[in-house]
């Protein structure tokens, strides 16, 4: 890097919250500071020692003012691991270890506590059980802490950022505890370097509506604090210190966009109906009850996919069917939804059972999850399913069961529904006996016996992201074929137009809720499908909306029989691209 | 000196906020506690001891208390882990 800095340098991660911010680099430098060894001569040991001593009481120090700044509730949560992490700066058996480390090896403090941490994390590194090994983060974060005090010799005080007006932050990773401390205020924008879209950073960006682009390599060591800085938010870019040009362009793009966004929230409380008077659902997938009120925001009719798993995996224990019922009955309740889909556990026992240890699988995506771990640990299943029943007296929910791959699996799951519902009915307990139970259509095999499943069921939802990885045998995730992974596949196109010709022959109702609703590319493809109903990121409702408000179904029909007798899902891709551009300048 | 083999059953194992929440109980008697683990024994008044032991979900440990008050710590403290440490 030269001395004046990149200018005008662009840089690509992934946009995790949209919109564009301009401003000036916050660098928050955590975890990757350089340490060094140094020998430390015999009379100068106590000194290091003192050292070390008093960066621990700084660190104290700013855990605890951090500790009283939480704001409210919403980050409260995280308040207990400060405290934990106190108690690690104050237990004699850590700082023992690194003064014993300093004393004897004759090493300066940071050296000493980069080995006594590399120790502790080591034994982390053994243990199989997936989520333990992560809590090693724990000592990380307490590391950093440390690290940076010792080597910087000064607090950084993340509340300076007061002062200098709206900053863009950007860091390696950033912590609970820093994110706490951060005064949203006066945050414009986020970059990391690590993380996805459901990492920490990207939840509490999409929740404040703050752009954010998260795994941009080396970006911390690209900007320097005060370098002007663009983050695009959609496209997952960041440019450092832009030209005047570039500066222009998003400017422009900026303001393009909140013109778009008013525009969109006005659309938003239309109806989804064709120029031709076509009337299709649009619904909102989320996992959080502070969703809620983004989906009536931005126009959701009501909630296509509740995914589950979050119950599952946030701090507290297996989820006891109280703690279901609790959250589900304020989903009933919500009177801006007109439907809650409540999708029953779709991962692996790995990510939170016990005793499950050892035994890894060899083929996880093709394994023990979802249903299949459900109808094997029964007693998870039925806390959830008498969590969602007893909701169900409250409001309009519906059950959704995912990874389904036979009937006997459908019938299976009646059988036990009929049990619950008898068990409360001899309780006296009230719940919805007309329930509408669903399933996923995402594993091949259902699609292709959609006819003996439609009279099991009384819904389909179509989960894309999933069918198209199991129809095209590909890992989206794996780079090195991730470019097979094609919505327009002409074989994934032909199971989603059977399985709603099917459905509809039953007179039942199908929905898609994978990422391909989402994606308003597709709209006109999805309204020649004849779905009943689409459910996406809450976020994309308005620009789905406007786009079919725009839309003849007459014409989307065409086109997807054109697109249908396309052998190539690229030149599918290319001819869609045109067509909407054609008819969406402004969009495309 | 009173023993007592305990299992962990919350399923994110002895992370971080068990482990402050039961140094903090360790604490409170006056007895030595260790906690030991596949050979390893630590000291169970401290975090990073324990933390140290690196306990998934379904592991075992075995307390260890000789003082004064040493039965009631075994007690309580075993009641403790047993009941996955209010995280049930």
């Amino acid at each position: 890097m030269s001395e004046e800095g990149l200018t005008n340098k662009v840089v690509k991660g992934i946009g995790v919250s949209s919109g564009i911010a301009f401003g000036k680099v916050r660098l928050i430098e955590r975890g990757r500071l350089p340490v060094t060894k140094r020998s430390i001569k015999e009379e100068h040991i106590q000194k290091e020692v003192n050292r070390f001593r008093h960066a621990i009481k700084t660190a104290i120090e700013e855990l605890n003012s951090i500790k009283e700044s939480i704001p409210d509730d919403e980050v409260r949560k995280h308040a207990f691991i400060i405290d934990a992490h106190m108690m690690i700066l104050q237990d004699d058996f850590f700082t023992g270890a690194v003064i014993e480390t300093i004393k004897s090896e004759k090493v300066n403090a940071e050296w000493a506590l980069d080995q006594v941490v590399s120790k502790f994390l080591l034994s982390f590194e053994k243990v199989v059980d997936p989520y333990l090994k992560e809590r090693g983060q724990d000592i990380k974060y307490i590391y950093s802490r440390l690290a940076r005090i010792l080597v910087k010799g000064k607090t950084e005080d993340l509340n300076n950022i007061r002062t200098a007006g709206k900053s863009i932050i950007v860091a390696h990773d950033l912590s609970p505890a820093d994110t706490i401390q951060l005064n949203m205020s006066k945050v414009s924008g986020f970059v990391t370097e690590v993380g996805g879209r459901t990492s920490h950073t990207s939840i509490v960006a999409r929740a404040l509506e703050i752009p954010a682009v998260v795994a941009v390599q080396n970006i911390t060591s690209l900007v320097k604090n005060n370098d002007s800085i663009v983050i695009d938010g959609d496209e997952g870019i960041v440019i450092i210190n832009p030209s005047k040009e570039t500066q222009d362009e998003f400017l422009t793009k900026q303001i393009h966009l909140k013109i778009q966004k008013k525009e969109f929230l006005k659309v938003a409380r239309l109806k989804a109906e064709t120029k031709d008077g076509y009337k299709i659902k649009v619904g909102a997938n989320i996992e959080l009850l502070a969703e809620m009120d983004i989906v009536k925001k931005y126009g959701g009719m009501g909630v296509g996919l509740y995914r589950t798993e979050y119950i599952f995996l946030s701090k507290k224990g297996l989820p006891t069917e109280e703690e279901h019922f609790h959250i589900y009955r304020k989903l009933a309740e919500n009177k801006d939804l007109e439907y809650v889909t409540v999708r029953t556990l779709d991962i692996g026992g790995d990510k939170f059972l016990q005793n499950s240890k050892g035994q890894k699988e060899a083929n996880p995506a093709l394994g023990l999850r979802a249903i299949r771990l459900c109808i094997k640990e029964m007693d998870i299943f039925k806390a959830q399913l008498m969590g969602i029943l007893r909701a169900s007296a409250y409001g309009p929910l519906k059950i959704l069961i995912p990874m389904v791959s036979g009937t006997d699996e459908v019938k299976k799951i009646k059988g036990l529904l009929k049990e619950y519902m008898d068990e409360l009915s001899s309780k006296g307990i009230e719940f919805n006996r007309d329930i509408k139970l669903g399933i996923m259509v995402e594993v091949p095999s259902t699609c292709m016996i959609s006819d003996m499943l439609a009279p099991e069921v009384d819904f389909f939802s179509i989960g894309t992201n999933d069918l198209i990885q199991y129809t095209l045998a590909i890992d989206r995730v794996n780079e090195y074929v991730s470019y097979l992974y094609e919505p327009l596949h002409p074989a994934v196109l032909r199971m989603i137009k059977h399985t709603v010709q099917v459905a509809h022959a039953h007179r039942i109702e199908v929905a898609l809720c994978g990422e391909m609703a989402g994606e308003p590319l597709y709209v006109p493809i999805l309204l020649g499908l004849e779905l009943d109903e689409l459910s996406m990121n809450p976020y994309t409702i308005p620009k789905t909306k406007k786009i079919i408000r725009g839309l003849e179904q007459s014409y989307c029909k065409e086109l997807l029989k054109a697109i249908l007798n396309n052998d190539s899902a690229k030149r599918s891709e290319a001819l869609l691209r045109e067509e909407m551009k054609r008819l969406f300048p402004k969009e495309f | 000196m009173v023993e007592g083999i305990f299992t962990i059953r919350n399923k994110l194992g002895l992370h971080a906020r068990p482990a402050a929440a039961f140094v903090k109980k360790a604490n409170e008697f006056n007895s030595s506690i260790w906690m030991e683990k596949d050979g390893t024994r630590v000291n169970a008044k401290s975090i990073m001891g324990i933390l140290m032991l690196a306990c998934p979900a379904g592991s075992q440990v075995k307390l260890t208390v000789e003082g004064n008050d040493e039965d009631i710590a075994i007690k309580e403290l075993g009641s403790f882990i047993e009941s996955g440490f209010n995280e049930l």
